[in-house]
C-alpha cells in the first residue's frame, strides 16, 4: 500500500485474529472502512453496506486512486433512497482485497509481502471479520445490511450465520451459490492472471516490478462482458468501429465494443491488485448457502425467520439471473420470513443495480424505510 | 383510503393479529389496512412487477410471482387467512389455485365476479355481445377472466370438492345486498371458506 493512499484510509486493526473457514488463522488484520452520515446516541442507524468483487468502501466518496465519483453515489446520501441524514453508513473493504483492508499485498509476519501465502477466504470469513469491526466499533444491531452481486452475498451469509444482528437485509443482484458458469468465467480470468509471466506466482511485489497487469486486464475484460446484456452492448456499441472508417484487416481494436473492453482492462489494473482478483473470485466460487447448512437453503435461514428480506433481481442479469433470486426467496419464505421479491425490468444486465434504475431507487427507498 | 366494497369485507372479517396471505395483492392496500388496523402479519403475492414496487416501497413484504405456480412453494398452514380477491376467474386452473389456497391456510377468503349478475344476463341476452361492464371494461379479447363463474357454479366446485363455506357475502353497486337471489342480484361475491 502505497503511503500517500494509505494516509487517506480510515483503518481499524483487528483485536483478535481471523479464524477462517479453511481451519487457518488469519493475523494482524486490518480492515479499512468509511462511514456516511451521523451515528445515532442509541447506536441504532446504522447500515452495512457490502461492496461488490471490485468494489470498495469509497460508495459515496470520491475515490482517492481514480477521482471518481462513489460507485454507489447515486443511491447513498442525503436525501437519496439510503438516506445518510438519518443513516450511518459504513462500508468496510473486504478482507482479501486491496483497497486498505489485509489482502495479499500485505505483508506477512516475516515481513515478506504474503502472495500466494496469503489463506484461501472465503465469503463468510470477509463477514466474520466485518463482524469484528462492529464489534470493535460497538456496533450490536444494524437497521440495515445492504449488498449487490458479491455484496448480495456477504448480506445473505451474514443474514444466515449472525441472524438476528440486522432487523433488514436487502440482498440485489445476486445468488445463493456459484454456478457452474460463474465458476467458469471466473477461472478464464483466473488463468489470464496466471498465464502472465509478470505473475511470477503471485509474487511481484516491490522491486519495481510491474506485475501482471496484461493478464488482470483480460481478466476484467471476459469478467465486464457477464456484467452487460448483449442488448445492452449492441446498443452501445453495435457493430460500429473505431476511429476509423473501415476495417484494418489487422488486431487492432478495429471495434468500438474492443476499444471500450481494453480500456476497462487497462483501467482496472491502476486500482486492483492482481492476487487480491484471484483471492476474491476464488472465495465468490467457493460461496454455497445451501452447502454450509447440510444442503438445504432454508436450512441456513433457520434462524433469521424474524429479519425482513427484500431480494432484487434484474431481468436482463444473465450473470444471476432472477432463477437465483427465486431460490433465495424460495428458501426465505419456507422458514416464514417475511420476503419481498421483484424482477425489476433494465437493459443494463447484471450492472443494473449500479444504474440509472428508478424503480430500483423506489424500492430500496420503500424497503430501507 | 376507501376499501372496494369487497375488500372491506374481507377486511372487517380477518381476526385480528393473524397470519395473512394475500394472493394478487396488487399495491398491497387491503395488506396494508390489515397492518395497521389488525395488526396481522401480512405477506403479498403479485404478478405485476410495478404493483410489486409500489408495494414493497409502502413497506410490505409482496413477493413477485405467477399464483398459477409459485403457491404450490408455501408450506402446509403456513397461513391462518388466505386471501384471493377477484383473482379467481383470471386463474389457469381455478380448482388448483381453491385447493392450494385452503392448504396454506386455515381460512381462505375468495372474492369474484358474478357473470350471472342480471345486468350481465341481459347485455348478453338483448345484445348478443359478451357483455362490458363498469366493474368488468374489458372486452373478451383483451380479458384477463379466462374462467367466467357464477355464484352458483362456485357453490357446485365447493361441494364437489367438499369445502365447508362459512360464510358468504354479495354486493351490487358497490354495497352489500342480502343473499336472496344472490345469483342474479350480485356482482360481486366474497366467500369465507375452509376445509
Amino acid at each position: 500500500m502505497a503511503t500517500a493512499l494509505a494516509s487517506q484510509l480510515n483503518t481499524l486493526d483487528l483485536a483478535q485474529p481471523l479464524p477462517l473457514d479453511s481451519g487457518k488463522v488469519l493475523p494482524n488484520v486490518r480492515l479499512a472502512y468509511e462511514t456516511y452520515g451521523d451515528l445515532a446516541a442509541d447506536r441504532g442507524n446504522v447500515i452495512l453496506i457490502f461492496h461488490a468483487l471490485t468494489g470498495d468502501q469509497f460508495v459515496a466518496r470520491t475515490h482517492p486512486i481514480t477521482g471518481k465519483p462513489g460507485w454507489w453515489q447515486r443511491m447513498v446520501g442525503p436525501g437519496l433512497p439510503i438516506d445518510t441524514s438519518r443513516y450511518h453508513v459504513i462500508c468496510a473493504n473486504i478482507i482479501g482485497g486491496c483497497m486498505g483492508s489485509t489482502g495479499p499485498a500485505d505483508l506477512a509476519e516475516d515481513g515478506q509481502a504474503y502472495g500466494m501465502r496469503f489463506p484461501v477466504i472465503t465469503i463468510r470469513d470477509m463477514v466474520r471479520a466485518q463482524v469484528a469491526l462492529l464489534d470493535q466499533l460497538g456496533i450490536d444491531r444494524l437497521h440495515a445490511v445492504v449488498g449487490g452481486s458479491m455484496g448480495g452475498m456477504l448480506a445473505l451469509s451474514f443474514a444466515a450465520n449472525w441472524p438476528g444482528r440486522a432487523d433488514c437485509v436487502l440482498a440485489i443482484a445476486t445468488t445463493a451459490r456459484h454456478s457452474a458458469q460463474n465458476i467458469a468465467f471466473h477461472e478464464v480470468g483466473r488463468q489470464a492472471i496466471m498465464a502472465d509471466p509478470d505473475w511470477r506466482g503471485g509474487d511481484y511485489y516491490g522491486g519495481g516490478r510491474k506485475g501482471p497487469e496484461k493478464g488482470l486486464s483480460v481478466a476484467r475484460m471476459a469478467a465486464h462482458i457477464t456484467y452487460l446484456s448483449e442488448a445492452g452492448l449492441t446498443e452501445k456499441f453495435g457493430r460500429r468501429l473505431q476511429d476509423r472508417d473501415a476495417k484494418s484487416f489487422g488486431f487492432d481494436a478495429d471495434f468500438q465494443v474492443e476499444s471500450y473492453l481494453r480500456h476497462q482492462g487497462i483501467a482496472f489494473t491502476n486500482r486492483f491488485d492482481a492476487n487480491s482478483y484471484l483471492y476474491i473470485t476464488r472465495a465468490m466460487d467457493y460461496f454455497d448457502l445451501a452447502e454450509e447448512a447440510g444442503g438445504r437453503l432454508a436450512d441456513a435461514f433457520a434462524g433469521a425467520s424474524g429479519t425482513r428480506f427484500c431480494v432484487i433481481s434484474f431481468d436482463t442479469d444473465w450473470l444471476y439471473p432472477t432463477a437465483e433470486s427465486r431460490n433465495i426467496v424460495h428458501a426465505l419464505n419456507a422458514v416464514a420470513a417475511p420476503v419481498s421479491f421483484v424482477e425489476l425490468s433494465a437493459p443494463f444486465g447484471h450492472d443494473s443495480f449500479l444504474l440509472d434504475v428508478p424503480a430500483l431507487d423506489r424500492v430500496v427507498k420503500g424497503f430501507v424505510g | 383510503m376507501s376499501l372496494r366494497p369487497d375488500l372491506a369485507k374481507i377486511a372487517s372479517l380477518v381476526p385480528q393479529g393473524v397470519r395473512v396471505l394475500d394472493v394478487g395483492c396488487g399495491d398491497g392496500e387491503l395488506m396494508d389496512v390489515l397492518t395497521r388496523e389488525k395488526h396481522v402479519d401480512a405477506r403479498g403475492l403479485e404478478i405485476d412487477p410495478e404493483e410489486v414496487e409500489r408495494a414493497v416501497a409502502r413497506g410490505l413484504s409482496v413477493i413477485q410471482g405467477d399464483a398459477n405456480r409459485d403457491l404450490a412453494d408455501y408450506p402446509d398452514g403456513a397461513f391462518d387467512v388466505a386471501i384471493l380477491s377477484q383473482t379467481l376467474q383470471t386463474a389457469q386452473r381455478p380448482d388448483w389455485l381453491l385447493d392450494q389456497l385452503l392448504r396454506i391456510g386455515r381460512t381462505a377468503f375468495v372474492s369474484f365476479p358474478n357473470f350471472a349478475y342480471w345486468k350481465m344476463r341481459m347485455a348478453l341476452l338483448l345484445g348478443g355481445r359478451m357483455p362490458v361492464t363498469r366493474h368488468l371494461p374489458v372486452s373478451w379479447y383483451a380479458t384477463a377472466n379466462i374462467h367466467h363463474l357464477t355464484v352458483e357454479d362456485f357453490r357446485d366446485l365447493l361441494a364437489e370438492k367438499g369445502v365447508k363455506v362459512e360464510g358468504c357475502w354479495f354486493f351490487a353497486d358497490g354495497r352489500e345486498i342480502g343473499s336472496f337471489n344472490a345469483n342474479w342480484r350480485a356482482e360481486h361475491a366474497v366467500f369465507r371458506l375452509s376445509r
